[in-house]
């Protein structure tokens, strides 16, 4: 172990040294090469042990707001970086807290760990975190995961070998979870949105949960919050959504400023201010606050966390460039396109937009899943497109068969594959005091904050937190 | 202007993989040319939509999907399939949708699933420990090149002398061994190309368009469109299946 940490350390130094990225999983692999049962060894030194954090969408955001909620209670939680959310990543962040001898710090005390969906299984039985928390499940990158009842499967399996001693925490609105957690070793606690008055769409083209997880059966829903997340029950078998023991209660979008929702306990009733917008958000927020709670926090701790939370990394960021605000938000499978394309359609402006569709690994290969994404949305409210990243020609067709590019008034509109041409571009089509939307997918995210950060508009990933 | 009516075989359960965008490429392909496609969904336990039938699509989804579609499949609408087939009616059945329409499909574990044999063909799942049939796939068919992206465990295997789609010149269509990729038996086509396929290889969606007018409005004649954007998109696919596979 002593020889993986330092083999961990001197690769960490070497590829910011050398400007190779954040350094944030290399050296991880490199050490997990030297010590395979590194994270067991470290990850048991937490004195609190370790929250994980995983589902297919709002990990990062989650933990930015459990960070936020535990900061505000002045605990200092070590966090694995954004995006390095398999297990070398989870190596990098325990080594850059350990001593040459292997040794954790003994300020490090408590750990969130955002994990990679199909990761988790590994993860979990590496880390054995105290609480685990299971935000939701929707279809993504199927090339790489397969189908969405394949890691549903891998889940249920990973949750029925929990020590008993843990806790899970679960969202009790998505059917594929509570199935999941149905057979969990250790106690759960559900989350979930009691509000009838939040906003809903009806049941989405991209909904992953048609057929009843454990029986095949029809679902019924009497109500769709996002995506195949709402209250349901099975027409045949016994699964139903469960009442869950920490609720959002009248729930109030707010466009592009965020929202507001009363959290409520068995024992305790607050009002929570979101600063991000979307109801993806209040799920996040409404996540982070169960897990907090579940770490002995009052709610009015959850308040105050989540009202100092920052957008995480390319989640919504805003920043000012040449007078114009450019919010980046991150949109990588159908159901995250789908809220992005229905946040920003709240705002009041005409919109100016790049989207960015890259294919690479971390994406996924396969871009089919545009289609199943509701783009019409934003029918008559575009002023300017560009379309950027390896793919743009996919996403440009998308929205021209979404009838978005013609029409009486057509927006300005361009297919550039270059990412700091297109941004220029879709730049200078934003007039000044507007806003530019950048749409990006995983990769692409990277791309175009390395290049505001060559700009001086943001700081290096690495030296944030 | 002339009315077509597509009927969409489950699209609330076998929509995977943005099957969606082959029925909007069709619906708008025949809008911009001042024609209208009606769609007609049939959904589990429906009847068969009272309508004179232009063109079907059946899509793909997860095995567990497909095993609660395909009693309702065979035991309700089987028949009135097969006549539209042998009528000439063009018909798309993507991934899933090619399987249950084939003879039979034997999954990795538990009972073969029996098809409606409108093609020729059956396919075999190897089990879950053999590696998915996934990537960029390019096929080169009687019109040029098909490109998209396949994603697939089962392996089909073409019987008694079942034309394919095409050629593979990319990736690995029906089963990776003998280059076939779909079956075509009258008007009826069947691929594993998704990506959506029809949005990026416009020359097969107007052909199947072509097929659908003649049988009823043997005048029309389908105006060209400015397919500039549509044929950047398929060339970046080639490009990619090149550098990929």
């Amino acid at each position: 172990m002593i020889l993986a940490v330092g083999a961990a350390k001197a690769t960490s130094v070497l590829t910011r040294t050398t400007g190779r990225g954040g350094g944030t999983a290399l050296p991880g692999l490199v050490a997990l090469h030297v010590d395979p049962h590194l994270v067991e060894k470290l990850a048991g030194q937490l004195a609190e042990g370790s929250v994980l954090i995983t589902g297919t969408n709002g990990k990062t955001t989650t933990s930015q707001m459990l960070e936020s909620i535990l900061r505000s209670a002045g605990l200092a939680p070590l966090r694995n970086r954004s995006g390095s959310n398999l297990l070398r990543g989870i190596a990098s962040s325990l080594a850059g807290e350990a001593g040459v001898l292997g040794k954790l710090s003994d300020e490090v005390r408590l750990a969130l760990f955002e994990v990679d969906e199909a990761a988790m299984p590994g993860i979990l039985r590496a880390v054995k975190p105290r609480r685990a928390l299971l935000l939701n499940l929707f279809r993504d990158q199927l090339d790489r995961y397969g189908e969405v009842a394949t890691v549903a499967r891998l889940w249920k399996d990973a949750v029925a070998a929990l020590d008993p001693s843990a806790q899970v925490i679960a969202n009790a609105d998505d059917p594929l979870i509570v199935d999941a957690v149905s057979g969990s070793a250790a106690p759960v606690t559900f989350f979930g949105i009691e509000s009838t008055a939040a906003p809903t769409s009806g049941m989405e083209h991209a909904s992953d949960v048609k057929a009843c997880p454990r029986c095949g059966g029809a679902m019924q829903f009497d109500v769709v919050f996002l995506g195949h997340q709402g209250h349901y029950s099975c027409s045949h078998c016994d699964l139903r959504r469960p009442t869950p023991e920490v609720s959002a209660r009248e729930v109030v979008l707010d466009g592009l400023n965020g929202s507001k929702f009363v959290l409520r306990t068995a024992t305790a009733e607050t009002e929570i201010s979101v600063p991000l917008p979307g109801l993806y958000n209040v799920y996040n927020a409404l996540a982070a606050s169960a897990g907090a709670l579940s770490l002995g926090l009052s709610t009015e701790r959850c308040s105050a966390g989540i009202r100092a939370t920052r957008a995480a990394f390319g989640r919504m960021e805003r920043l000012e460039v040449g007078g114009r605000t450019v919010q980046v938000a991150l949109a990588k499978n159908p159901t995250g396109l789908n809220e992005i394309v229905r946040t920003v359609a709240t705002s009041p402006e005409p919109l100016h937009l790049l989207v960015m569709l890259n294919d690479n690994t971390a994406d996924g290969h396969d871009v089919s899943w545009i289609w199943d994404a509701d783009i019409e949305l934003l029918g008559g409210r575009l002023e300017s497109v560009c379309f950027a990243g390896g793919r743009a020609a996919d996403m440009a067709l998308r929205f021209k068969y979404a009838d978005l590019l013609d029409g009486k008034q057509p927006p300005k509109w361009s297919v550039i594959f270059d990412t700091e041409s297109a941004f220029r571009q879709a730049l200078a089509w934003t007039p000044a005091g507007a806003r530019l939307f950048i749409i990006p997918t995983y990769t692409a995210m990277l791309d175009v904050r390395g290049l505001l950060t060559r700009a001086g508009h943001l700081r290096a990933y690495w030296e944030e937190g | 202007m002339a009315t077509l009516n597509l009927v969409h075989l489950y699209p609330t359960v076998l929509n995977l993989y943005g099957d969606r965008g082959n029925i909007t490429t069709l619906s708008r392909r025949c809008a911009w040319r001042g024609h209208e496609l009606r769609v007609h969904d049939l959904n589990m336990g429906e009847a068969f939509p009272e309508v004179e039938v232009d063109l079907v699509f059946i899509g793909g989804d997860q095995d567990r999907e497909q095993g609660v579609v395909v009693d309702d499949l065979r035991r309700g609408h089987a028949t009135r399939i097969e006549a539209l087939v042998a009528d000439a009616v063009p018909l798309l059945a993507v991934c899933g949708g090619y399987q249950l329409l084939q003879k039979y499909y034997r999954p990795a574990e538990g009972q073969d699933l029996v098809g409606l044999g409108i093609f020729d063909a059956h396919t075999l799942h190897p089990g879950h420990e053999v590696a998915r049939r996934v990537g960029n796939i390019v096929v080169a068919w009687e019109r040029g090149t098909i490109v998209g992206f396949e994603n697939h465990g089962g392996r089909t295997f073409l019987e008694g002398g079942t034309a394919p789609l095409g050629t593979v010149l990319k990736g690995f269509g029906n089963n990776g061994e003998d280059g076939t990729e779909g079956a075509r038996v009258a008007n009826a086509f069947g691929t594993y190309v998704h990506g959506s396929l029809l949005p990026k290889n416009p020359e097969l969606a107007d052909y199947i368009l072509q097929l659908a007018f003649a049988r009823r409005y043997p005048d029309v004649s389908l105006a060209a469109l400015d397919d500039g954007l549509e044929q950047q998109a398929h060339e970046v696919a080639l490009v990619r299946a090149q550098e990929r596979l």
